[in-house]
């Protein structure tokens, strides 16, 4: 975010009582660059909120570590003997797993740091300024990926170590651009959780609640062939089930467009709804 | 207020508020509320708690929206010209509205590239304004560490950023100790004498009377009077001198010395035995001379002479005959604790 000479140079012509005139067009929309613009200052003030308080990166940090280390050396043995494997199977099946799930679980974050922010005056000055209310969120959801990118690369290195054996890299950018393009889509949901409820502490006991049985009833730490069948119902239509199976195909081998194509459904038709929900409720929380 | 005609051109009014209606529910947070603030002058909307004020700042400020009723700022309506509106307005919330985990610079930086300044605008514009607001040494610091009043100050610089042309300060020193209120208030004169159009709330008369050319006082989401701050002095029955004797036992017979007095105009007299002083209603300068003059002739060594102005709640009573609704939180700003945070 460094300075680099402006882009903005008209503004610099425009009288000092009105120095963003240049910047709106006649009945006051905001253009593109303006969005852009403000996106980019609010993910300045969202990175600069991370170099004041690197512990905040903790679980960005510690998250894939103590994940990988459970699940492969608690699980890995029995779950692993099912695969027809071993240890070494069930890493070859929990890391893309782990990888396709950085994404929703930076998605949890995000709501409860955005609800911090209403309960100063800092969103009262925002919503008081003439941005588009849609750059608030943007930018959260862009600082967000940035951290599940960072978490992704320590998963990478751990799993690495214990291991894992990529046999497609090229498939392995692809699950993680899928993992953050689903991930993007579960942040909707929780920065609408993060605006109507009223305190942070409640929004992160609703991230758990509705985020813990979707991972464990989904594909992303067990095959579901030994699950009741009852639950197998359930974890069929889990867009996590998809989106780690999409993982698992692209990285290791096996089939990929139906989960691909579910998983990519699931993601646009999340935003589509979930996007202007909270544009909504953040232009007209009181 | 007596300035109300129908012009809708709002001409030479930098707010211009009709009929404006907030319910929550059963809450009548503004109810029917009318209102005019003539361009470069200090309206003080003065009343306690649960009146409305904050209410009405978030309306004109565009957060939140009338249930009816109309309003402009600057010549923008705040339902259908939100955007423009929000390119001339500054606001400062009840509480700071900076974001804590910046430094300050960072802060002021922010808020310049939100109003599109260029990069390098933004830069000194920042600097200019921390250099101005006396924090300049504290800009690479986090406004969390910031003092209360370094904090407001910092407030009031980030709501400077954009050269607004109306300035909405909602309770600019509540919380605030009375050395840094003063500070605040000191801030708030030269963004005045810029020319800058302020509407502020306050619950404090003291702040009205230093800030303010104009007052609303308001109550229960109503207008209960208005007009100049003189006036409504008049009205309220302006300010109360506090005579201590410096012997306790010359209380009673200085009470009723003044009483027998005869001075023009001057009320009767009420004993503090607690504090050891006699309260003297004033209306005029006049009075206080003459009342100095007496004292001072009879031979009477005093210990202090100080001037008062009426509380809230004493406007209030004057004003409706009932006290004011919270008088809880009349008290004035220096006994309350820091709410600011």
């Amino acid at each position: 975010m460094s300075a680099h000479p402006s882009t903005t140079a008209t503004l610099d012509q425009a009288p000092p009582a009105a120095p963003s005139a240049a910047a709106v067009t006649p009945d006051a929309r905001i253009s593109l660059r303006g969005h852009l613009r403000h996106t980019g200052a609010l993910v300045r003030r969202n990175l600069l909120w991370i170099r004041q308080d690197p512990e905040s990166m903790f679980d960005a940090v510690l998250f894939p570590v103590v994940f990988t280390l459970l699940f492969v050396y608690v699980f890995g043995g029995s779950i692993g003997q099912s695969l027809g494997g071993g240890q070494q199977a069930y890493v070859q099946y929990v890391v893309p797993g782990l990888m396709a799930m950085m994404g929703m679980n930076m998605a949890q974050g995000v709501g409860t740091g955005f609800n911090q922010d209403f309960n100063s005056g800092v969103m009262d000055r925002f919503r008081s300024l003439p941005i588009g209310r849609g750059s608030v969120l943007f930018a959260k959801i862009a600082v967000e990926l940035l951290r599940m990118l960072f978490a992704t690369v320590v998963l990478l290195v751990v799993a690495l170590l214990v291991g894992f054996d990529i046999t497609d890299w090229g498939g392995l950018l692809a699950s993680v651009g899928l993992s953050a393009v689903f991930g993007s889509a579960l942040m909707w949901v929780f920065l609408t959780l993060g605006v109507i409820m009223k305190s942070a502490q409640s929004v992160q006991a609703m991230g758990f609640l509705v985020l813990m049985p979707l991972q464990f009833g989904s594909s992303i730490f067990a095959p579901t062939q030994s699950m009741p069948g009852w639950l197998q119902g359930f974890t069929d239509y889990n867009p996590l089930s998809s989106l780690a199976d999409t993982a698992r195909g692209l990285m290791v081998g096996g089939p990929v467009a139906h989960d691909l194509w579910v998983t990519l459904a699931w993601s646009v038709a999340l935003t589509a709804v979930m996007a202007p929900v909270a544009i909504h409720k953040f232009r007209t929380k009181s | 207020m007596k300035r109300i005609h129908d012009d809708p051109s709002g001409a030479g009014r930098a707010v211009s508020v009709r009929g404006l209606v907030k319910h929550y529910g059963e809450t009548k947070a503004l109810d029917g509320v009318d209102l005019d603030v003539r361009e470069g002058t200090v309206m003080g909307v003065l009343g306690p708690n649960g009146a409305g004020k904050t209410t009405l700042v978030r309306i004109l400020s565009t957060l939140i929206t009338p249930d009816a009723g109309r309003a402009t700022v600057a010549g923008y309506d705040v339902m259908g010209q939100p955007r423009q509106l929000r390119r001339v307005i500054g606001l400062t919330g009840q509480y700071a509205s900076v974001d804590e985990k910046l430094p300050g610079w960072e802060n002021l930086y922010l808020i310049g590239r939100l109003l599109d300044l260029s990069r390098k605008e933004a830069r000194s514009r920042a600097d200019e304004l921390l250099e101005r607001f006396s924090l300049t040494e504290a800009a690479r610091r986090p406004a969390g560490t910031y003092s209360g009043g370094m904090r407001r100050r910092l407030d009031l610089a980030a709501s400077m950023i954009g050269r607004p042309a109306v300035l909405f300060l909602d309770e600019p020193t509540t919380g605030l100790d009375p050395r840094t209120r003063n500070e605040v208030w000191d801030e708030v004169q030269r963004m005045v004498g810029d020319g800058v159009t302020v509407l502020l709330t306050t619950q404090y008369m003291e702040e009205a009377e230093q800030l303010a050319t104009e007052l609303t006082v308001v109550d229960r989401g109503k207008v209960i009077a208005g007009g100049g701050i003189e006036e409504l002095k008049a009205k309220v029955g302006g300010r109360t001198l506090r005579v201590r004797p410096a012997d306790p036992l010359h209380l009673r017979p200085l009470a009723a010395f003044l009483d027998e007095l005869g001075i023009t105009g001057l009320a009767s007299t009420t004993v503090d035995a607690e504090r050891g002083a006699v309260l003297v209603p004033i209306l005029s300068d006049e009075q206080l001379t003459a009342v100095v003059g007496a004292v001072t002739a009879r031979g009477i060594t005093l210990a202090s002479i100080t001037t008062e102005l009426p509380s809230l709640d004493e406007v209030f009573l004057s004003l409706t005959g009932h006290r004011a609704s919270a008088p809880q939180d009349a008290t004035p700003a220096d006994t309350r604790e820091e709410a600011a945070v």
